[in-house]
Parts: C-alpha cells; structure tokens; sequence
C-alpha cells in the first residue's frame, strides 16, 4: 500500500497504548507490519534505541525512524495514511481541538484513577481511585450523551474512541482482580453500551489486551509500585 | 487577521500555560482580547467555558472555547492556518518529533520544576532541582536533533516546541534569580542557553512573556504565602 514502506511496531501485550496505536493502524487499513513484542522487565536493545528518552512501548519504527508517545503515533498514522481508510481525527479544527482536549482529560483523569485503584496501599486509597474512576466514566458519559451519535466520533469509529477505547479492559482486568465495579452499566448506560459497540468495531479485532494479561502485567507493577513506596 | 474572528483569551498573567498561548497568537500576529482572570474568584465566564477543569488559559473563538494549552496552540495553527508562519512542520515525521518533545516538557520539566518550588520537604525540592536539570539535559540533546543546526527547534522558525518551552522562560529566569543559580547554563547546556537568548529577542516573544523582575515579585510573594501558611499550620 502506499506509504508503507518498510513498517515495525515494538508493543506489548498488555499496553493499553500500544492496542491504541494497532487500533489506529486497522482504521487505516494498514495491516502488514511487523509486530515485535517486548518484554517491559528486560527491555530490547532495540526498544532502548529507538526510544531512549522514556525506553517505553509503543514505538512506530517506519523506514527506520522510530516515533514515540501514543497520541503522537496516532496522529501520524492519521497524516501518512490520509487518504486509506477513514480518517482518525476531524477535518475541523473545532472538533479536533474537541477531541484533543478528551484525549488529554482520558489519559489524565481516567488512567491515573483506575491505576490508583491497581497501586493503592490501603483500602481506603482503593475506594478513593474506584470512586474517581467512576467519576472519570460519568465525564466521558456526559461527551457520549451531548454528541447523541453511536461513537465520540461520530458514526463511526475515531481518535477519541480509540484513546477512551484502549483503557476498556483495563477497567476490566481491574474490576476482576479487586472485586469492584468501575464500569457500572446502571451508572453509565451510554459509555456501556458505546463500550460494547465498541468491542466489535473492525479497528479493535485482534488487538484489545487479554484481561489475564492485564492482571499478570499489572500484578508487577504493582509490587514494583508498593515496594519503591516502602523505601520513602 | 481574518474579518469577523472574535478572539478572547482568558488568562492570569504569571501561568505560564497562558503564556504559551500568547506566544502562539502573537508569532501567528493574531490580535485578541487579553481578560485577566482572578482565580482567586473565577468570572462566570470561565467557568462556563471550562466547566471540567475551571482553569485558564481558555481561547474563545466566535464564542466557542477551546481548553488546555496544547490543544489551543495546535487549534490556532490549524484555524489560522493561511495566517502567519506555521507552527507545525507539513512533514508528519517532524510534526510527531515536535509532538513527543511538546509532551515531554510538560511531563517531565514542568513536573519536577514545580516539585523544586513546590515540594513539601527540602529532599522533595532537591530531587525537583534534581530531574529539572536532568530534563533540560535531554532537551539540549532534543535541540540540536531538531534544529538541524538553524536556531529553532523549529529550525529556521519557531514551532510548537518552542513555544511550549519558550512559555516557561520566565519562571526559569526568576527561578535563576531566586536560587542564584543558572538554569540555562551556557557550560552544561549551551545550545539551549543561546536559544533562551535568542528566543527572548523575538518580537513575538517580547510581547507574550512576563518581565522577570515582575515574575520574581510574584514569586516571592507566593514564597511568603506558603511559608505563613505552613507556619500556621504547624500547630
């Protein structure tokens, strides 16, 4: 195809961003890439290369130069590949200043809280990040209900579906592991019925984190998280 | 500027978020409404206009807000695209560069400057002071990657990155003040240091960014206030 030239992807298979990046890449149409797993705990000379600022998945590695940062790739992808597929972020600046601004509200309110909930010491500190998580959904809810259209994009599928989208079965993994209730369909009919229109999206086939492998991952970084808490 | 754009910017002089905002509208040679905002009493204008996070800088263009200044800069560049220099390379391998240094500074420069300010214990500042000059480092690196040996990161011009960098200037400068320390030290970081030279002299520039003197004042104040405020409550 056009553009593609020579195309890899060093992921992860619990990285909400890299399923973000490989979403953004099915949008497109744009499949024949080579996917190389890393592993997070003994990092690849070429991860440590083509990233060595934050030594961190997703890269996009494309005729040899490496990109990093999610939301980065994904605009990129947006722009090389601007005439295959659909496009990812709006034609109006308007509504990609819109879709932008929830992109940078999800990463922050929603990720740090339902995270909170993964790393929390106490119980006390769990319920906090449960109730924060819920209200983050209660936000992306509201965007849901003010657009009235099946996705954040629109009629289909686009970049802030994708940013909210990745983060789903995290919310999921957690919710198993810790026995509480992130995404409550009652509380949030509309994100919950977008979540599950979302999950048979042709841009998430093949690419959405396993939620066993999501608790493996994060039961690690959590131990990671409680032991550099106990040497402050 | 183009007939019938209304824009208004809701600000507070030393946040340094809104001088990027600034930045951005005075190297386009945008003209727009400056409303100082209280924050110690938000107008019902700003929290109108950013419901979510009720903080500034707001853009209202037509009447339409736009919030959180990456997202304002980016949507001044691409709303007045046919106005001024660009602030994003038309290459989308050069635009991603610019994207992924635009969120470091924020992520880790911003971050650890205000721990170094505003850390509850002397180790917490340390460790801010600590990673700041760990980050401007990298940016000195960052520089002469995307340069390409012109004075920008921009290159030839200013871009994106160097209004998200250029925005903190003068809380770096007071922050030099304060301390009696160089944080553009020519020695450790020199590209940077004549970049924050050459940056200051643009006349875009001089128009958006607060006087240090001034941003000192404020500093100090704020100094004060935390220190009486502490002392308070350590009863």
């Amino acid at each position: 195809m056009a553009g593609e030239g020579d195309l890899k992807l060093l992921g992860g298979d619990a990285s909400q961003f890299v399923a973000r990046v490989r979403m953004a890449l099915n949008i497109k149409g744009v499949c024949s890439y080579e996917y190389i797993e890393q592993d997070l705990f003994n990092k690849s000379e070429l991860l440590l290369e083509s990233n060595p600022v934050h030594k961190k998945v997703p890269v996009l590695i494309h005729n040899g130069k490496p990109i990093a940062e999610s939301l980065a790739i994904v605009q990129y992808v947006d722009e090389v590949w601007d005439t295959a597929g659909a496009p990812i972020l709006p034609a109006d600046p308007y509504q990609r200043a819109v879709a932008r601004f929830w992109a940078a509200y999800t990463d922050d309110k929603l990720l740090r809280a339902y995270i909170g909930v993964n790393v929390a010491a106490t119980e006390e500190e769990r319920a906090e990040k449960v109730k924060d998580t819920v209200a983050a959904i209660s936000q992306l809810e509201a965007v849901l209900a003010d657009g009235g259209k099946a996705f954040f994009a629109g009629d289909s599928v686009g970049y802030l579906d994708i940013v909210v989208g990745c983060h789903l079965s995290w919310l999921e993994a957690f919710s198993k592991m810790y026995g509480v209730v992130l995404l409550d369909a009652a509380k949030s009919p509309i994100f919950a019925a977008w979540a599950a229109r979302f999950g048979e999206t042709e841009a998430v086939k093949g690419v959405v984190p396993e939620t066993d492998t999501v608790a493996e991952y994060a039961k690690k970084r959590r131990a990671e998280a409680l032991a550099a808490k106990r040497k402050n | 500027m183009a007939g019938g754009d209304d824009l208004k910017l809701l600000g507070a002089w030393p946040s340094p978020f809104v001088t990027r905002v600034k930045l951005a509208l005075s190297f386009k040679g945008l003209s727009y409404e400056d409303i100082e905002e209280d924050l110690a009493s938000k107008s019902e204008l700003l929290l109108s206009s950013n419901p979510v996070h009720k903080k500034v800088p707001v853009l209202l263009h037509n009447g339409k807000p736009i919030c959180q200044s990456m997202v304002i800069v980016q949507y001044i560049d691409e709303a007045f695209a046919g106005t001024g220099p660009s602030l994003l390379s038309s290459d989308p391998h050069e635009r991603a560069i610019a994207r992924f240094w635009a969120a470091y500074i924020d992520d880790k420069l911003v971050t650890s400057w205000v721990q170094s300010f505003r850390g509850k214990t002397e180790e917490d500042k340390s460790e801010g002071t600590k990673q700041m000059f760990a980050a401007l480092d990298t940016l000195e690196g960052a520089l002469r990657e995307c340069s390409k040996g012109e004075g920008y990161f921009g290159g030839e011009s200013v871009g994106l990155v160097d209004v998200s960098l250029g925005s903190l200037l003068s809380w770096l400068n007071a922050t030099e003040v304060m301390s009696e320390t160089k944080i553009f030290d020519p020695i450790k970081t020199p590209l940077l240091a004549a970049w924050a030279e050459r940056f200051r002299e643009l006349d875009g520039a001089n128009a958006a960014l607060p006087e240090t003197d001034r941003m000192v004042e404020f500093a100090k104040k704020r100094q004060a206030q935390a220190a009486a405020a502490a002392a308070a409550s350590d009863n």
